[in-house]
C-alpha cells in the first residue's frame, strides 16, 4: 500500500470514530463598519508604524508626485510593468527625467543579475489594501511579476485610497478568491525586516528596505497629509 | 477557558473542605476561613471524613489512585450547600477536574453536581457573601500571590485583591511579573527542584523589591513555597494565608 | 564555540546548565517578556476570546474533516500543476526531497524556515546525499553557522545576543566585531543573496494549506520566504499533515491569531499564498512546485479524542514565550525540536515516551500556556494525559507508554490512595505527623535546597474545628 494510502486509511479507520465539525461564526473577523477616513488613517497609521512609507497624490497628477519620490530617493533604475495603467501613465510621465526604466516582462533566467544587483526600485500596482492590519494586496502578473516587489532595494507600489477595505476576510470574501487563485497572491506590510539579532529590528535583510505607499486620491487630494 | 459562575444567594449553610496541605500545615488558616463565614452567618460544616482532593495522584498521572480518593470525598456534602475551599488549586480540582475524572463511570452524575457547588474561599466570600470588611490593624503594605490554579483553572484573579481593598489600612503592592508561578506545582517542586527554585528565586525577589514585609496567597502550597524560601534566606517577609489575614485585621 | 547535542533524556542535566548560566537565563527573561507585553498590547482592542473560539473551530473543524480534505487539497494542488507526495515518517519525506533535489541534479538548496524539516532532520539528509542546504531565515542562518539547532520556534537565535551574533557572523564570515545589527543584517543579506541566485532548489515550510484551493499560505517578515518560494526553478513545500484548513475564508482568522500571538505583530510583512508553479507566460516563480505531505506520528496522535486537540497547533510559540520553564530553561534544554509545552505534549508522539519521559513533568501546569492558545489547546490537561500514559495509568497509546512507573512510586500512590479513603487512619496519621514535628527532618531532599522545611502544625484541621464547634456549642448553652 502506498504512504498515501496507508496514512488516508489509518486516519478514515480512527480509533475513537469519526469526528463531528463544529460551525464557524466569522463576524469576529468583518462587519468592522469604518467609514473612508477611518479606513485610510487607519491604514496609514498602521503601515507607517512598521516602517512603510506613505504619500498622498490627486489621481490625475499621481505621476508628478512619484517623479519626486523618485528624484528624492535618488533611484535612476526602475523597474516596472508596461500594461497596467499604473506602469503605462508612470512610463509616460518618467520618460524624460533622466530614470532607466527597466522592463519587467523578460523571463527571470535572462536578467536575474540584473535585477538582483542593478535595479533600484521596483514599481507596483495593487489590487487594493487592508486597513486594519495596514497591508497591500498584490497578484502579480506577467505585465508585474512577483520578484519586482521583493528584489529591489526600494518597492513603489500605488495603492488608490478607494480600494481600501476594512479586513483581509473582507477581502477574501467580496473579491471571491476562493473561485480562483492566482499563481501567487500576496499581502505586504511594509518592507522585509527581522528582529532575529536580540529583538532589535532591522529593515531590509532579504526584501526591500523601504516600502513606499503612493496613495492616489479621486477628486482633491488631502494635501495636508502629505 | 473559565467557566461562567452564576452565584447563588447567600446559603444558610455551607460545608468547608478544608484541604490536606490545610490540615496538616496550616490548620488555623482553615479555621479562619471557617469563622470568616461564621460571621457572615452562614453554618460551616466541617464533614470528618474528609481528607484529600486526589490532585497530587492526578497531576502525577495516578488516575485511578485520584480516582479513588476522589470519590471517597463525593459522599461527604449530601445536602445541596455549597462546598468553599481555602485553595484554588484544590477547589480547581475539584470544580474543573472531578467532572473529567468521572465521565464515563457511575459517579459522573455525582461528581458534576458536587464540582458545580465548589468555591474558592475568597470567591465565596466576594461574591456570594458579598462581605464587607473593617479593618482594625495598623498600616503596612502587602503583597498578593493569587495562585495560578485561582487565577487561570478558575479565573479568580481579582477576589483577592478586591478583598484586601476594602482593608483601609492596607496598602497592596503589586510585584512584577504578578501572574507567573511561583514554582510550586505540586510534585513538580519535587521533580524538577532546580527549575522551581528558579521560579521561587525570582518570585521571592520581585515581592522583596515591592518593599512589602508581608505576602498573602490563597493557595498553602504556594504559601509554603514562597515563605519557605524567604525563611530559607532569612529574609524579614513573611506570608499567611489570605484568610488569616483578614481575620486578624477585622476581628 | 563547541558544538553541543542536545537530548530530551538529559533535561534534568541541561536545565542544570542553562540555570547556572547568567547569559542564556538574561536573554531568554529579556525576550519573554518582550513577546508577552506585546501580544498582550496587540490584542488589546481585540474581542480576543471570540478570535481564540473561531481558531480553535477552524482547526477543529479541519481536523474532523481530515482525510477528505487531505485528498482535496491533493486534487486541487494537482488541478493546478503542483505535484503532491506523501510520505509517512521523517525518513520517506527526506527521501523524497532528495530525490526531487537528485532528479534536477541539484548541488544546493535554499531553505525557508520550516520546523517539519528541523523534525525530520533534512538539512543532515541533504548533506550525506552531497547536497549543501542553506538555511536563509536570518535566525536559522546564524543557528545554522553556529552548528546549533533552533532553540524557539518562531525565533531560531532567540537563545543568543548581540555580541554571540557578532562574533559567530565575525568567525564564520569573515565580517566585522560590531554592536550595530543594520550591518549584520545588511551582511548576512548580501551573503544569502548570492546563495538565492545560485540555489537549485527552495525547500519551505507550510503554515496553512488550503483545501478548497489547492492554496499553500506562508507567513514571513524577512522576505527569505518569499526568496525561496521564488527565485530558485524549483520549489518543494514541506509540511505535516494537520496543516490543511478546508476553506480559503478559514484563513484570515487563524492568520490574525497567529501573528499577534508569536510576536505580537497586527500582521506580517509578508503573507504569501501560492497556488501553482509559474505558468505560460508568466516570468518568473518555480517552474515546478512540489508539496511533501508528513505524517510522522501525526495520525497516530489523531486516533484519540483527548490527544486529537495537539493537533490543532498553529505554531506560534505563545506557549513557551509564556512558559515560566521555558523562560528560564531555553529552548535547547528541551533537546527536541519542539521546545516548551507545546514540543512537551507533541514530542512524545514524535520520539517516544522512553526518550522523553521529562518532559511532561517539566511543567507546574501553571496554565499559562493554555490560557495564550490562540486555538485554545488544553495544553496543562495533555501534560497530565501524557504523565497518565508515562506511568501506564493512561490509554497506552503512545509510544513508550508506562516507561516512568517504578514499583516503588507506584506503591507510594497506592498508599496515598489507602491513607486519603480511611478517614480515621488519616486522622490518626495527620495527628501523629503534627506530634511528631520534632523528629521532622530539616532537610527534605530537594525541597530543603532552596527552601525551609514545611513544618506540621503540631494540631489538625480536623481536631481544630472539633474543639471550634464543641466551645461554639457550649457557648450557645450558657
Amino acid at each position: 500500500m502506498s504512504a498515501r494510502d496507508t496514512i488516508l486509511k489509518r486516519l478514515r479507520e480512527r480509533t475513537d470514530g469519526p469526528l463531528s465539525a463544529p460551525e464557524s461564526d466569522f463576524a469576529v473577523v468583518t462587519n468592522r463598519g469604518w467609514s473612508a477616513e477611518e479606513r485610510l488613517s487607519r491604514f496609514e497609521r498602521l503601515i507607517t508604524s512598521v516602517h512603510g512609507e506613505v504619500i498622498h497624490a490627486p489621481r490625475e497628477a499621481w505621476t508628478d508626485t512619484l517623479a519626486k519620490a523618485l528624484a528624492d530617493k535618488g533611484v535612476r533604475r526602475l523597474a516596472l510593468g508596461k500594461e497596467h495603467p499604473v506602469a503605462a501613465e508612470a512610463r509616460e510621465a518618467l520618460a524624460d527625467v533622466g530614470i532607466e526604466l527597466v522592463d519587467v516582462d523578460r523571463d527571470i533566467e535572462h536578467w536575474q543579475r540584473e535585477q538582483f544587483e542593478n535595479v533600484d526600485a521596483g514599481l507596483t500596482s495593487t489590487q487594493g489594501g487592508v486597513a486594519e492590519t495596514g497591508s497591500l494586496w498584490l497578484w502579480p502578473t506577467p505585465d508585474e511579476p512577483r520578484l519586482i516587489s521583493l528584489v529591489p532595494p526600494i518597492h513603489i507600489a500605488v495603492l488608490d485610497a478607494d480600494a481600501l477595505e476594512d479586513t483581509f476576510f473582507d477581502v477574501v470574501e467580496s473579491h471571491g478568491w476562493a473561485d480562483g487563485m492566482p499563481t501567487n497572491a500576496l499581502l505586504i506590510s511594509g518592507p522585509s525586516k527581522t528582529a532575529d539579532i536580540e529583538q532589535t529590528l532591522a529593515y531590509g535583510v532579504h526584501g526591500p528596505r523601504e516600502l513606499l505607499v503612493l496613495v492616489r486620491h479621486a477628486g482633491d487630494a488631502p494635501g495636508d497629509k502629505t | 477557558m473559565t467557566p461562567v459562575k452564576l452565584y447563588p444567594p447567600k446559603p444558610e449553610k455551607a460545608y468547608f473542605f478544608g484541604t490536606c496541605l490545610v490540615d496538616l500545615f496550616y490548620p488555623e488558616a482553615g479555621l479562619d476561613g471557617i469563622r470568616l463565614l461564621e460571621r457572615e452567618g452562614i453554618e460551616v460544616l466541617f464533614p470528618q471524613d474528609q481528607t484529600c482532593c486526589g490532585q497530587p495522584a492526578y497531576t502525577s498521572g495516578y488516575q485511578n489512585e485520584a480516582r479513588a480518593v476522589a470519590a471517597a470525598q463525593l459522599d461527604l456534602f449530601p445536602e445541596p450547600w455549597p462546598i468553599v475551599v481555602p485553595s484554588g488549586s484544590c477547589g480547581g480540582m475539584m470544580r474543573t477536574h472531578y467532572p473529567q475524572l468521572f465521565a464515563g463511570t457511575d459517579l459522573e452524575k455525582q461528581a458534576n453536581e458536587v464540582a458545580g457547588r465548589v468555591y474558592e474561599l475568597t470567591e465565596f466570600l466576594v461574591h456570594v457573601c458579598h462581605l464587607r470588611l473593617e479593618d482594625c490593624g495598623t498600616s503596612e503594605k502587602v503583597a498578593m500571590h493569587t495562585s495560578c490554579s485561582a487565577r487561570r483553572e478558575m479565573g479568580l484573579a481579582e477576589t483577592g485583591p478586591a478583598l484586601l481593598a476594602q482593608l483601609g489600612e492596607v496598602e497592596l503592592v503589586e510585584q512584577a511579573r504578578a501572574a507567573e508561578c511561583c514554582g510550586f506545582g505540586g510534585t513538580f517542586a519535587v521533580r524538577h527542584p532546580e527549575v522551581s527554585a528558579a521560579m521561587v528565586e525570582d518570585k521571592t525577589q520581585a515581592i522583596e523589591e515591592t518593599g512589602a514585609k508581608r505576602f498573602v496567597t490563597s493557595d498553602c502550597g504556594c504559601l509554603m513555597n514562597i515563605g519557605g524560601r524567604f525563611e530559607q534566606q532569612k529574609k524579614a517577609v513573611t506570608g499567611e494565608h489570605i484568610a488569616s489575614y483578614l481575620w486578624r485585621r477585622t476581628s | 564555540m563547541s558544538v553541543q547535542i542536545f537530548t530530551p533524556r538529559e533535561f534534568h542535566r541541561q536545565a542544570h546548565d542553562a540555570l547556572g548560566d547568567p547569559q542564556i537565563r538574561a536573554n531568554f527573561r529579556k525576550a519573554m517578556d518582550g513577546l508577552m507585553t506585546k501580544r498582550r498590547e496587540v490584542f488589546g482592542d481585540w474581542d480576543l476570546e471570540t478570535l481564540r473560539e473561531l481558531g480553535a473551530n477552524i482547526r477543529l473543524r479541519a481536523l474532523s474533516k481530515l482525510p477528505d480534505l487531505l485528498e482535496q487539497l491533493e486534487a486541487s494542488c494537482q488541478a493546478n500543476g503542483i505535484k503532491v507526495h506523501w510520505a509517512e515518517d521523517g525518513e520517506e519525506a527526506c527521501r523524497i526531497i532528495r530525490e526531487i533535489c537528485e532528479s534536477h541534479d541539484a548541488g544546493s538548496v535554499i531553505k525557508g524556515k520550516s520546523m517539519v524539516s528541523e523534525e525530520m532532520h533534512l538539512n543532515a539528509h541533504l548533506e550525506e546525499a552531497g547536497i549543501e542546504a542553506l538555511e536563509s531565515d536570518l535566525g536559522e542562518y546564524l543557528v545554522q553557522l553556529n552548528e546549533q539547532t533552533p532553540s524557539h520556534i518562531i525565533m531560531p537565535a532567540i537563545h543568543l545576543n548581540t555580541d554571540e551574533i557578532s562574533e559567530i557572523l565575525h568567525v564564520k564570515t569573515g565580517t566585522e566585531r560590531t554592536r550595530d545589527v543594520d550591518y549584520m543584517t545588511a551582511a548576512a543579506r548580501s551573503q544569502l543573496r548570492q546563495r538565492f541566485m545560485n540555489a537549485d532548489v527552495g525547500v519551505s515550510g507550510v503554515n496553512f494549506a488550503v483545501a478548497e484551493t489547492g492554496t499553500l499560505c506562508l507567513v514571513e517578515n524577512e522576505g527569505n520566504g518569499r526568496m525561496t518560494t521564488s527565485v530558485p526553478p524549483v520549489h518543494i513545500a514541506v509540511t505535516g499533515i494537520e496543516k490543511v484548513v478546508e476553506h480559503l475564508r478559514d484563513v484570515p482568522p487563524l492568520y490574525a491569531l497567529l501573528t499577534r500571538s508569536a510576536t505580537g505583530q497586527h500582521v506580517t510583512t509578508y503573507f504569501n499564498m501560492i497556488s501553482s508553479p509559474r505558468k505560460q507566460g508568466e516570468h518568473d516563480g518555480p517552474r515546478e512546485v512540489h508539496l511533501v505531505l508528513v505524517d510522522n506520528g501525526r495520525s497516530s496522535i489523531y486516533q484519540d479524542d483527548e490527544l486529537l486537540d495537539t493537533l490543532r497547533c498553529i505554531r506560534c510559540g505563545a506557549c513557551m514565550n509564556h512558559c515560566p520553564v521555558y523562560t528560564r530553561v531555553g529552548g535547547h534544554t528541551y533537546g527536541t525540536t519542539y521546545p516548551g509545552p507545546i514540543g512537551s505534549i507533541l514530542s512524545p508522539h514524535l520520539m517516544g515516551l522512553e526518550d522523553t519521559k521529562d518532559l511532561p513533568t517539566a511543567s507546574s501546569l501553571c496554565g499559562a500556556c493554555g490560557e495564550v492558545c490562540p486555538v485554545k489547546i488544553p495544553i496543562p490537561d495533555l501534560l497530565v494525559r501524557l504523565r497518565r500514559e508515562s506511568v501506564g495509568e493512561g490509554r497506552g497509546n503512545v509510544p513508550g507508554a508506562g516507561v516512568k512507573r517504578t514499583r516503588k512510586e507506584a506503591a507510594a500512590w497506592k498508599g496515598f490512595q489507602w491513607l486519603a479513603t480511611h478517614p480515621g487512619a488519616w486522622r490518626a496519621g495527620i495527628s501523629m505527623a503534627g506530634k511528631l514535628k520534632a523528629l521532622m527532618p530539616a532537610k527534605l531532599g530537594p525541597w530543603t535546597d532552596y527552601r525551609s522545611a514545611p513544618k506540621p502544625a503540631g494540631t489538625t484541621l480536623h481536631a481544630l474545628v472539633k474543639r471550634h464547634q464543641a466551645s461554639k456549642a457550649h457557648e450557645e448553652e450558657r
